[in-house]
């Protein structure tokens, strides 16, 4: 037998060389000294969306169902992560030693979250299944806007009212986490090469494992249920695993984000964004990882690029996105049209891939 | 304030939230499709009135008849434009696009009023109604209910008693057998986008009244709710639109009043998933047999 | 040995009984056919039997253990893999992963191992990947592997589907209307395939059809529903003789 590389494994190494390259070419420029403040400042955030957008397909569009409340994942490493860093604060001072465990923690506890969700939700399917996923974020949220904790020489305190509940001690007390006003001084770890490697990672775990025994149950899940079933894929045990892999990521994405401003609040992390993470999926093409990619850097970094046409630009975006969908999904415009849309050449480049990945 | 008081707040919350909820509720019944947007008519519908209202010096009746109609034909131009042509496409597809219509609403307005919170003059003429010593019950409150009330009644007739409404029903069984019956279903289609779209002018002109500040993203919060509520009440009911819509702003104003209002929007969602977990298809959703 | 035993088996939606009183033995290594008129209640009778529906009352044995009520993923773990009447493949997948989808439980590596890519996976992958070859270039579909299965033809989907049922190594399968939209010659080539499997297989089969030369061509015993109850069973020749059946399938 001829010796070859296996298409699946060739679409990784194209997939995992794109991610390699713009990164690396991000850190030398800006080692170099040649990229503006404004560039700078997009490349850890667009690692974080890179990150949410593929792990966000996993359930998506490797799992097929439809989920709403990616954010909230985030917004559990987000703060999961800070708290740890603010807490080890005193401990350990190095931030290369920090960062690894606050990392960890907001992924594994945000994986839980999934997990622990996931048992009751994935019953629902469809419709229902989005529109429980984007109440639970909701609920996350409201939780965290009424989270309160701080530490002082008596210990931790933690509660749901108010800071002033607390009779903290002046002189040793810690804000921690300040309700609506959310958590600021988190260290600022979340260094471009740290977040590149995380990307990474990400996509590899990502790609592997849908490359492997679990990968095809997702699908086949996705694809048919009851058939899947059928030939004793242990359905829900797939579609849990999924969900939290899905979740830990986010909540990597988290950490990553908490640690890259010097102050978080809960507010962000609101249905609106894990509808922005879902257009980024669904515009990168369904189950493509290496679309989620090129989607969530493209669409992320061009509207921050565009801010001189600032007034327009939301608008532009709008029609831009309804006038994608309708060409890349109407029978009459498909055969056309969308022989010039990104999702067209994406879908050529992974034919040539041969597989869906 | 007593409990009583409470409890007919959020019944008028309620009712702002089932008027959007139908809207919801219909649009899926027929179209099969989440149509995110629609939250934003509700903010369209308030900028309208205030437009005419404040800045025109139009009479208050009159501008709100124009907002319905107006509102009416901005869903129907909505469908048309982009909802139409993904009648085949996934029910992702048509979600994004939606996502994409409730962009393109919201920064339009922004890009015509600004970021910053319009106060929008009641448009309720009548003043606070006293009962006893206790009780005090505002204007805007005794009208969102009473005209809730009308269109709610008048609505369930319109379904079940004329040729359109029953057309209406049809298509959302099965548009393919609709369609073989001689039923116009693209008419079917846009009549029910008009009529989701002018209940929510309604409910915005009310809501903007109770609650008078409008922002372009003023629509974006009571349209989750009252998706919610729709789905509260089993997507693709009509009574349970209704029932969900108010159920779900009595829970808000009472878990405001007596637990915590920063917890309360918490508290409805977390009432949502616990009914959806006990009852997978809502309150009065059609269980759904599997087909193999 | 009696592979499969239904008892008293029974199923009602709302009012409606859809399966009543069923009672029926097929053996080890039987071509076992069930037939009727439309609506009889055939493909309930299948989702009975793998879990899909759980019956209201009565009983289902496979190789003398009670599977009644258990869950379709397990029911197929205990050894019954089907094919669907409307064809359910996993379209967007190529045809070898389809085929690897029914391998998964016999060849299993953990999570880790894949994301690691360590040796059990690489083992267990090209163990599962020659296996898969194996079934597909039986059945004609070995140049397909790579294809997505929704571009599979027709036939080679029915194919596919039965692969992948046999991936899952099942002591009985159960076929509905494998022989639906062929033509004859088709059909006479998939009685050869049927009797194929069985023998190479050693499963047990049981079938739902139609098609009259296929059932009395290959299918050693017969059962015939009529409103979901049993109107005749026994030997083939004799129940097609039965003139009951004739009536049920001709009318007076």
């Amino acid at each position: 037998m001829k010796k070859k590389l296996s298409p699946a494994f060739r679409d990784k190494l194209v997939t995992s060389g794109i991610v390699v390259v713009f990164f690396a070419l991000c850190l030398i420029l800006t080692a170099a000294g040649a990229t503006s403040n404004q560039f700078r400042g997009l490349i850890v955030p667009i690692a974080i969306y890179i990150i949410l957008a593929v792990s966000l397909n996993l359930t998506v569009g490797v799992l097929g169902e439809l989920s709403l409340g990616h954010a909230g994942f985030m917004c559990v490493g987000a703060y999961v992560g800070s708290i740890v860093s603010l807490l080890l604060g005193d401990v350990i001072e190095n931030g290369y030693l920090r960062f690894p465990i606050a990392l960890l923690c907001g992924g594994v506890i945000a994986g839980v979250f999934g997990f622990l969700i996931g048992i009751p939700v994935l019953r629902l399917r469809g419709d229902y299944l989005a529109i429980v996923t984007l109440a639970f974020g909701e609920v996350i949220k409201t939780i965290v806007r009424n989270l309160y904790i701080a530490t002082d020489a008596a210990g931790l305190h933690i509660n749901f009212t108010a800071i002033a509940d607390m009779d903290l001690d002046p002189d040793t007390q810690k804000i921690i986490v300040n309700g609506a006003m959310g958590i600021s001084g988190s260290p600022r770890d979340s260094k471009m090469w740290i977040a590149a490697l995380l990307v990474l990672l990400t996509v590899v775990v990502v790609m592997n494992l849908v490359d492997s025994r679990a990968g095809r149950a997702f699908m086949s899940v996705r694809d048919n249920v009851i058939a899947a079933e059928s030939v004793g894929v242990p359905v829900v045990r797939y579609k849990l695993l999924a969900f939290s892999v899905s979740a830990f990521f986010a909540g990597i994405a988290g950490v990553l984000y908490s640690h890259n401003l010097s102050s978080i609040s809960p507010s962000t992390f609101d249905y609106n964004l894990s509808i922005m993470i879902l257009v980024y999926v669904v515009l990168g093409g369904i189950g493509s990882i290496r679309g989620s990619i090129i989607a969530a850097a493209l669409l992320y970094a061009l509207p921050e690029l565009l801010r001189a046409l600032n007034t327009y630009r939301m608008v532009i975006y709008a029609v831009i996105l309804i006038t994608m969908m309708i060409l890349n999904n109407n029978e009459k415009f498909k055969g056309k049209l969308s022989r010039f849309s990104p999702k067209t050449l994406l879908d050529r480049m992974k034919r040539k891939g041969g597989d869906r990945i | 304030m007593s409990f009583l008081s409470y409890l007919i707040s959020g019944i008028s919350l309620g009712s702002v939230y089932a008027l959007i909820a139908l809207g919801y509720t219909m649009v899926y019944g027929i179209a099969k499709m989440l149509n995110f947007a629609h939250g934003d008519v509700i903010m369209v519908g308030g900028f309208i009135v205030f437009s005419f209202v404040s800045t025109l010096g139009l009479n208050p009746l009159f501008s709100v008849l124009l907002a319905v109609v107006l509102c009416a034909l901005l869903g129907v131009l909505i469908e048309r434009i982009a909802y139409k042509p993904l009648r085949s496409a996934t029910s992702l597809a048509v979600l994004i696009t939606a996502i994409g219509v409730s962009y393109f609403l919201q920064n339009v307005a922004l890009l015509i009023f600004g970021s910053s919170a319009k106060s929008f003059k009641s448009v309720v003429p009548i003043g606070e109604i006293h009962i006893g010593t206790e009780l005090v019950i505002s204007g805007e409150t005794v009208v969102t209910i009473a005209v809730s009330l009308v269109i709610m009644v008048a609505l369930t007739l319109f379904v079940n008693r004329t040729k359109t409404g029953k057309a209406m029903l049809a298509v959302s069984e099965d548009k393919g057998a609709a369609q073989l019956m001689g039923i116009n279903v693209n008419k079917t289609i846009s009549i029910t986008f008009a009529i989701g779209s002018a209940l929510a002018a309604v409910a915005g002109v009310l809501l903007c009244s109770a609650y008078p500040s409008l922002k372009p993203t003023t629509g974006a919060m009571p349209g989750i709710k009252a998706f919610t509520a729709a789905v509260f009440g089993g997507i693709g009911s009509i009574p349970g639109a209704m029932i969900g819509g108010v159920l779900l702003g009595v829970i808000e104003n009472l878990s405001k009043a007596y637990l915590s209002s920063q917890m309360s929007d918490g508290i409805v969602f977390s009432v949502l998933i616990l009914v959806l977990l006990i009852k997978p298809t809502g309150l009065l959703g059609k269980k759904i047999n599997k087909k193999v | 040995m009696n592979v499969l035993e239904l008892k008293n088996l029974g199923i009602q939606f709302g009012g409606l009984h859809a399966v009543e009183d069923l009672n029926v033995t097929i053996r080890e290594g039987e071509l076992y056919g069930l037939i009727g008129p439309n609506g009889a209640g055939k493909t309930t009778v299948f989702n009975l039997i793998t879990g899909v529906y759980k019956p209201t009352v009565g009983s289902i044995f496979l190789c003398g253990k009670d599977i009644t009520g258990k869950p379709t993923a397990e029911i197929n773990r205990a050894g019954i893999a089907r094919t669907f009447q409307n064809i359910r493949l996993f379209s967007e997948m190529t045809v070898r992963d389809n085929v690897k989808v029914g391998l998964m439980n016999e060849y299993p590596y953990s999570v880790f191992s894949a994301i690691l890519r360590l040796p059990s996976y690489r083992k267990a992958e090209k163990a599962m990947n020659e296996k898969a070859d194996k079934l597909l270039s039986i059945f004609d579909l070995g140049d397909s592997a790579d294809l997505l299965a929704a571009n599979l033809s027709y036939g080679k989907q029915r194919k596919l589907e039965i692969a992948r049922a046999l991936a899952t190594e099942p002591k009985l399968l159960l076929l509905d209307e494998p022989a639906a939209g062929m033509n004859p010659q088709e059909t006479e080539e998939l009685m050869s395939t049927i009797r194929f499997v069985r023998d190479e297989f050693k499963v047990t089969i049981l079938l739902i059809e139609h098609d009259m030369r296929l059932v009395s061509g290959i299918c050693e015993e017969l059962t015939v529903l009529n409103f979901g109850r049993e109107l005749a069973q026994g030997p083939t020749a004799e129940v097609l003789r039965d003139p009951r059946v004739v009536t049920a399938y001709l009318g007076e």
